[in-house]
């Protein structure tokens, strides 16, 4: 097989990976709060600018700088559930999903205000790995395997742990609940502070490899939202699955044509999807 | 199980928005027995228990249990005091397995610690779901599935368990299981409080029984009298 | 489409008033200033009309932007690249958006798509719009944007390149356009059973109603808007550029204006437009651009206000309570209908 076309479908899987973090957040809050994030890249976007000030301007090592990224941002999940879901729980999903997308736009107002419109880098990069024929980004690697891990925890944490458990049923049967003795406010709180960190983490893996700027969530946040719906609203594993194939998508039609009209192919693939088969392609 | 303690309601009224389905109704069962509310469709009993368990707010009436106030408590926190409601129509969470299920009604932090030894003795009762551990709970026929929501309410270690017609979709060899089981839990001394439309069955379960006819009391008494009292017969056991 | 809209002479008679009005005020030497703020407000709230000619019945679009962008970009390519005058641009720019609007709609529509995926679908939609021009950048110009060729004096009418107060005419007419289409839409059966099918979808089919050719029908007037306001709004800045002509950046603020003013009244979107554009300049004037970022900040913070709040928008203050006898019911809870 072409070298070249190998290295694109191993970065397919790479990129793939770091769209399954903020897919599984989305999916996580959807099912369980029944609310869709629209702001979601935006929250990777200040966990991003977090990273980026805590190490280039405030001279603060690399990895405390990752550490303290994830509780922040876990922090801002929680006041967005509390100031801006929490009020709109009874009324029609609309009227959410576009109250957070005012939370889109005051987040990159208020980060444009702060930072200004310059692109902000990193500047950190691994050096190239050798994998038999192909090379292959240090950084994507790294962030790729931060990303299975981050994946393995919330997995652990749902399948073993009360509070898990009791997410994984709320999202079916959320009425019944308290019966059990379960608070449905306070899973929701737990659950926007777990999409909060998951954003987190995708901040830390992204700033890596992408310059920061206010909009830099309009490059990925679309895209994530159609790998979610394409997924499957709410299923986890769909969701992941999903981030893959897109990843793929996007990658290897990179290699035939450029990377912006793979990302148009990505999307009409999207808009397929939804007249065939819009439960979700992995959707039982 | 845990020592029982007085169930009291009294002048209960409690509907849905406009629309009103209890009237002023009042009933106790005390600890260690077995109480039926039976009555026609849409008398009320499902609305009965959910004010009970806290699903829905009574709009005036005491409600009392052990002594306290449970109107003014969140329904999360009577799984606490003791009250365990099996819900109409099971209400299993269908992608979890039966272990996963009977984990969530062992969430309140008084009932972790507890959760291998209760577990267990839900297997003991229910060999069956033994098997089917790790088996997703929707698979499950009715009467597997009903087993598992009352084992998932015993998970709690309730003082008094409150059952939604326990026998509604099921087969009538499936119904006998069930209320066997029920005789068995009692025998080992949990206070039970059953919703029924199958009067026959619940009666020689229970120790005594309320009829609810459209939000009201319109009867009570030991289920002996209730069984020979001749309009009961009529109404609700094919008369005679 | 009935002429019961202007059945008395009373109800066309203030919106001619109000127009001729309008058209007056170049003759009144205005600063140019406000008279490009003025264009602005007009065309936006073109695009915000044209938006919640669909909000308003359920069917929210997260991705109108794609509209404005192929209204813009299939006229500037034909002037830029052929020669073709606007007039004949513009009008082929929105036949091009309407066409794309079918040819998303239909599957959407048959499929049964709605709510939060239709809105998504949308959404798909404008990246996919934004995507293309940046990704043709041989041709668009990308991100970088495309400038409609000057054209000399004595062609400039032909160009549609007036002075402000030639645009004010235009956009006036424009929107006043679409304006009246929102007015014998609702005068017409059709809005009843768009109504009927926002309530009910399965009801409405069993009473007869086509829904995919109603929904169909209410898309492409919706897009044809859009499309006007975003070939007149290129037209006018003399510059087109992906990011404020598609994507979801410009599709949300879309929305944002249609509901804050109010999208279930016809003049909400022209409120919404002028709440927009308002908070837009003055902030620009209190600040100069020492606090960009200051306006999407406001904007944000009075988009979840208004959620929270006044889900019916500016315009729903003003709104008399439904009558009864009507038995019409407004939607549900006062809120922008669920998806």
């Amino acid at each position: 097989m072409d070298p070249f076309l190998l290295e694109a479908l191993l970065n397919g899987v790479l990129l793939g990976g770091v769209f399954a973090l903020p897919v599984l957040g989305l999916n996580l809050i959807f099912g369980v709060v029944d609310v869709i994030w629209l702001c979601y890249a935006e929250l990777v976007m200040v966990g991003m600018y977090a990273v980026w000030f805590l190490y280039t301007q405030a001279g603060w090592p690399l990895f405390l700088a990752f550490a303290i990224c994830l509780p922040l941002v876990a922090l801002l999940g929680i006041l967005l559930h509390l100031l801006v879901v929490r009020p709109l729980l009874s009324a029609p999903p609309i009227n959410q999903v576009l109250a957070t997308g005012g939370v889109l736009f005051v987040l990159q107002g208020a980060a444009t205000l702060v930072f200004s419109t310059e692109f902000r880098s990193l500047g950190v990069e691994m050096p190239p790995m050798e994998l038999g024929e192909v090379f292959v980004s240090g950084t994507k690697l790294a962030a790729f395997v931060a990303a299975l891990v981050g994946a393995a925890v919330l997995w652990a944490f749902l399948k073993f742990t009360y509070v898990g458990t009791a997410i994984r049923a709320i999202a079916r049967d959320r009425e019944v609940m308290p019966l059990m003795g379960v608070d449905p406010r306070r899973i929701y709180l737990i659950a926007s502070a777990a999409g909060g960190a998951l954003a987190g983490l995708a901040a830390c893996l992204l700033v890596v490899q992408l310059d920061v700027h206010p909009f830099v969530g309009l490059s990925f946040g679309p895209i994530t939202f159609m790998i979610c719906v394409m997924g499957g609203l709410g299923n986890m594993l769909g969701g992941f699955l999903a981030a893959f194939l897109m990843g793929l998508i996007v990658s290897v039609g990179g290699f035939y044509g450029s990377t912006d009209l793979s990302y148009v192919v990505a999307f009409l693939f999207f808009i397929l999807v939804m007249f065939f088969r819009p439960q979700g392609l992995f959707t039982r | 199980m845990s020592a029982g303690a007085r169930l009291e309601l009294s002048g209960i009224q409690a509907g849905y928005g406009d629309f009103q389905a209890l009237f002023g109704v009042g009933l106790h069962v005390e600890p260690g027995e077995a109480v039926g509310v039976v009555g026609p469709n849409g008398a009320g009993k499902t609305t009965l228990l959910r004010v009970i368990s806290g699903l829905i707010r009574p709009t005036a009436g005491t409600l009392r249990f052990d002594g306290q106030d449970l109107a003014v408590l969140p329904a999360h926190e009577l799984p606490g005091l003791g009250i365990a409601h099996v819900p109409e129509n099971r209400r299993l969470f269908p992608h979890l397995t039966v272990e996963e299920n009977l984990k969530v009604g062992a969430y309140t932090p008084s009932a972790r610690p507890h959760f291998r030894q209760r577990r267990d003795y839900v297997y003991t009762l229910f060999p069956r779901l033994k098997q089917r551990r790790h088996q997703l709970a929707g698979t499950m026929s009715g009467g597997e599935q009903q087993m598992c929501a009352i084992g998932r309410a015993l998970m709690s270690g309730p003082r008094i368990l409150l059952l939604d017609e326990p026998s509604a979709g099921l087969a009538p060899l499936v119904v006998q299981q069930v209320f066997e089981l029920v005789r068995r839990i009692r025998q080992e001394g949990l206070t039970v409080l059953i919703v029924e439309q199958n009067v026959a069955q619940v009666l020689r379960v229970v120790d005594r029984a309320y009829v609810l006819e459209t939000g009201r009391v319109a009867a009570e008494g030991s289920s002996a009298a209730l069984a020979e009292d001749p309009a009961i017969r009529r109404s609700y056991l094919g008369g005679h | 489409m009935t002429p019961r809209a202007f059945r008395t002479m009373k109800d066309m008679a203030l919106p001619i008033l109000v127009l001729a009005l309008l058209a007056c005020v170049p003759l009144l030497s205005p600063p140019d200033y406000l008279m490009h703020v003025l264009i602005t407000v007009l065309l936006t709230a073109l695009a915000g009309t044209g938006w919640a000619l669909m909000g308003r019945y359920r069917l929210v679009s997260f991705g109108h932007g794609a509209f404005l962008g192929i209204g813009a970009y299939t006229m500037g390519l034909l002037w830029n690249y052929y020669g073709i005058s606007p007039w004949i641009g513009v009008p082929l720019g929105v036949a091009a958006a309407v066409v794309a609007g079918l040819l998303l709609g239909y599957p959407c529509f048959q499929f049964r798509v709605v709510g939060h995926y239709f809105a998504l679908v949308t959404l798909a939609a404008g990246e996919i719009v934004r995507i293309l021009i940046i990704a043709l950048r041989d041709v668009t110009g990308g991100s970088l944007g495309m400038t409609p060729h000057q054209a000399s004096p004595g062609d400039a009418f032909a160009a549609m390149q007036f002075g402000k107060a030639g645009f004010w005419w235009i956009a006036l007419v424009a929107w006043a356009l679409g304006l009246l289409a929102w007015r014998l839409l609702d005068c017409s059966m059709a809005s009843r059973a768009l109504a009927a099918i926002a309530e009910d979808e399965d009801a409405a089919a069993s009473i007869g109603i086509r829904v995919t050719r109603t929904k169909l029908m209410v898309t492409a007037l919706s897009c044809a808007l859009a499309a006007l306001a975003g070939a007149l709004t290129g037209q006018y800045r003399m510059y087109l550029n992906p990011e404020s002509l598609a994507g979801l950046g410009i599709s949300l603020q879309i929305v944002f204006g249609a509901i804050a003013g109010g999208m279930f009244s016809i003049i909400g979107p022209t409120i919404g437009a002028l709440i927009t554009i308002g908070l837009e300049e003055s902030l620009r004037i209190a600040f100069g651009t020492q606090f960009t970022g200051a306006a999407a900040l406001v904007y944000g913070i009075l988009l979840v206000l208004f959620m929270i709040f006044l889900p019916r928008g500016i315009a729903g203050l003003l709104e008399r309570p439904p009558r009864a006898s009507t038995g019409r019911k407004a939607p549900a809870e006062g809120t922008v209908p669920v998806a």
